[in-house]
């Protein structure tokens, strides 16, 4: 029995662009498939077609067990979508919107102020309730957006990028949020670039490159197909790289990768945290100091790498959260941090990183005196 | 059934909108008074209708053709306002709800209605305060003269859903308010409407004649009882209120055909 997200084939064409060549998708009900790709992947032309704005030239879709393409507005009434961009008028106040909403969903104006109200309470946006949305911060917006799309509880919900351009906290207020309505039952289909959201929200997960799915899986079988884990050594000197470099080659099972301008080793390891506690005696027997060490298992990033051959684009310079930091110390410098979570963009961008790092880091530091 | 409640949801919205931006309304109003006041006094002077170059006359004549033109330039706005819409998220919120498909277009254009018909009527007074006067040649009375409103209002109407195709063509709201309000310049000034046809070059008097705009101006003129009737031939000057009806529901008909298609085909 397909699951309440099934498509088979989909392709969709825009002039000389295959945004979709051939998606296959199926989400078991109650459960959430990311939708992980890089801007331009076919992520959103797929939600599109999905949720019948867009006919997909080719193949077939049924969603919450209706034909999306035969009878596009039973499909209307079981969805919801939040898009990429909040969706609300911004004239109206935040419970006018969703009463709106409500009405057009058919409900009786009596029932879609009740509604409304319940969802402003749920969504903690009773206090703005009557003020016009324009007035609302990026985070109340997305959160307005979101209860739009659940005036009628929909069994299956479409989200595109919610959290694109969101600051950290918010980005946790929402995760909350969907991670309580997927518990309540509702099936999900999320897309995002943040390879962290997928890791987090997801049960399985689709990579799209280039309207194709190129690997599907949960997050632990795609890490695991990625390679094993590996020590990560900061040294606090320049100088002390090549004997770091040389301890670390007594331990590892491959080569050694050095990033001069972060001094930062990396080598393969087997042996786990008994291996890491060797290797900090080692190094400080030998009077290395070291400013950051760690056992890295692959994260998302990795296998995106692996996968597509390119790095997931990180668009978002306002919160620079993108990437997988969980398991890392927090590093106190926003813009090293890019360079330094990605081997491979180190190894071909280094000189370019190299020149513009400095100027980062004083943006960084005056801003963090101010 | 479902149709009207949704263009009544959307038409609210709208005018809710239009509240919040009261400056729009203002500007809405200041225009179409602009017009009486100048025409009136730089050129009424020196015009002359019928045989007449009384200013009075002038006066008389001139008021159809000013509400005439106020209730065309919503056109404007209308398609300014749903390029807007086509442009943010909203749209896609509306489209993935199960909601009739015309309903936003529609209930674009019933909002504008309203606001046309609240400009028309501060229009009217300031019309009667300058000096105007219905039934200064023929004997009119008050249902005629809601009857002229009626068809001003109607080309109004039938007018936003050019807006509208124009707004749902353009790429830009800034580009739907210049492409909305051009050819109204042409459409509002090859007429009837500030001065007498009849006296243009003969091209140009019979698109005057045949101007769907023309016919309501010289239906109102007639209704209201006011001077200046083209004595032309042409058959929608010969039966005014008979023509501003066909054209109207004419244009209606054709452009919401072509908007609500537009519309559909927007994004897909």
């Amino acid at each position: 029995m397909p699951g309440a997200i099934y498509a088979e084939g989909l392709v969709k064409t825009f002039g000389d662009v295959r945004a979709l060549d051939g998606v296959d998708l199926d989400v078991p009900e109650g459960t959430v498939l990311g939708l992980l790709g890089p801007n331009g992947a076919g992520k959103t032309t797929a939600v599109r077609c999905l949720t019948t704005l867009l006919r997909p030239d080719s193949g077939k879709a049924v969603v919450a067990g209706v034909d999306v393409l035969k009878h596009p507005d039973a499909v209307r009434r079981r969805v919801g979508l939040s898009g990429q961009f909040a969706a609300v008028d911004e004239y109206l106040t935040g419970r006018e919107n969703l009463q709106m909403v409500g009405q057009l969903y058919q409900m009786r104006a009596k029932a879609a102020k009740v509604r409304a109200a319940e969802l402003l309470e749920q969504f903690n946006l009773t206090e703005a309730a009557d003020r016009p949305a324009k007035t609302y911060s990026g985070g109340m917006r997305r959160r307005l957006d979101l209860a739009a799309a659940l005036v009628v509880s929909p069994p299956v919900m479409f989200m595109d990028e919610p959290t694109t351009g969101l600051d950290p906290r918010n980005r946790q207020q929402l995760w909350e949020v969907i991670k309580q309505l997927v518990s309540d039952g509702t099936t999900l289909l999320l897309t995002t670039q943040y390879l962290e959201e997928a890791d987090h929200l997801a049960h399985d997960i689709c990579v799209v490159d280039h309207g194709r799915v190129i690997a599907r899986g949960t997050a632990d079988q795609l890490k695991a197909q990625t390679g094993g884990e590996r020590v990560e050594v900061v040294v606090h000197e320049r100088e002390h790289i090549a004997t770091a470099s040389e301890v670390l080659r007594g331990f590892g099972k491959g080569e050694t990768t050095v990033e001069e301008h972060t001094r930062k080793l990396t080598v393969p390891v087997t042996g786990g945290a008994k291996l890491l506690a060797e290797v900090i005696r080692e190094l400080d027997g030998r009077g290395i100091e070291i400013d950051d060490i760690g056992l890295r298992r692959p994260t998302l990033d990795d296998v995106f790498l692996s996968l597509t051959g390119h790095v997931a684009e990180v668009k978002d310079e306002e919160n620079g959260v993108a990437g997988d930091t969980r398991g890392r110390k927090p590093k106190k410098d926003p813009a090293k941090k890019d360079p330094a979570t990605d081997p491979a963009k180190n190894e071909t961008a280094q000189s370019e990183t190299a020149q513009t790092e400095p100027a980062q880091s004083e943006t960084a530091q005056t801003e963090a005196t101010k | 059934m479902s149709a009207v409640n949704d263009s009544l949801v959307i038409a609210r919205r709208n005018l809710i909108r239009m509240t919040r931006i009261p400056e729009m309304i203002l500007f809405g109003l200041i225009q179409p008074i602009m017009f009486v006041v100048l025409f009136t006094y730089v050129f009424g002077g020196s015009m002359q209708i019928g045989n007449s170059a009384n200013l009075d006359v002038y006066k008389n004549f001139l008021m159809a053709g000013i509400f005439a033109q106020t209730v065309t330039f919503a056109t404007a706005s209308s398609g300014a306002g749903i390029a807007d819409d086509m442009h943010k998220g909203l749209i896609d919120r509306f489209r993935s709800l199960p909601m009739a498909r015309g309903a936003v277009l529609t209930g674009r254009t019933v909002a504008d209605l309203v606001q046309t018909a609240l400009t028309l009527f501060v229009l009217a007074i300031v019309a009667l305060i300058v000096g105007w006067r219905p039934g200064s040649v023929e004997t009119t009375n008050f249902g005629k003269i809601l009857g002229g409103f009626g068809l001003l209002l109607l080309l109004g109407y039938a007018f936003t859903w050019i807006g509208a195709l124009i707004g749902l063509s353009v790429r830009t709201p800034e580009a739907a308010t210049s492409g909305g309000l051009i050819w109204l310049f042409p459409v509002t000034f090859i007429s009837n409407a500030f001065v007498d046809s009849s006296k243009m070059t003969p091209w140009l008097r019979h698109i005057a004649e045949w101007n769907p705009f023309s016919a309501t101006v010289q239906a109102c003129r007639k209704l209201f009882g006011d001077p200046g009737l083209s004595p032309s031939d042409a058959w929608p000057m010969q039966h005014p209120v008979w023509a501003s009806l066909i054209y109207s529901i004419l244009i209606i008909v054709v452009f919401r055909t072509l908007a609500v298609r537009k519309y559909r085909r927007a994004t897909s």
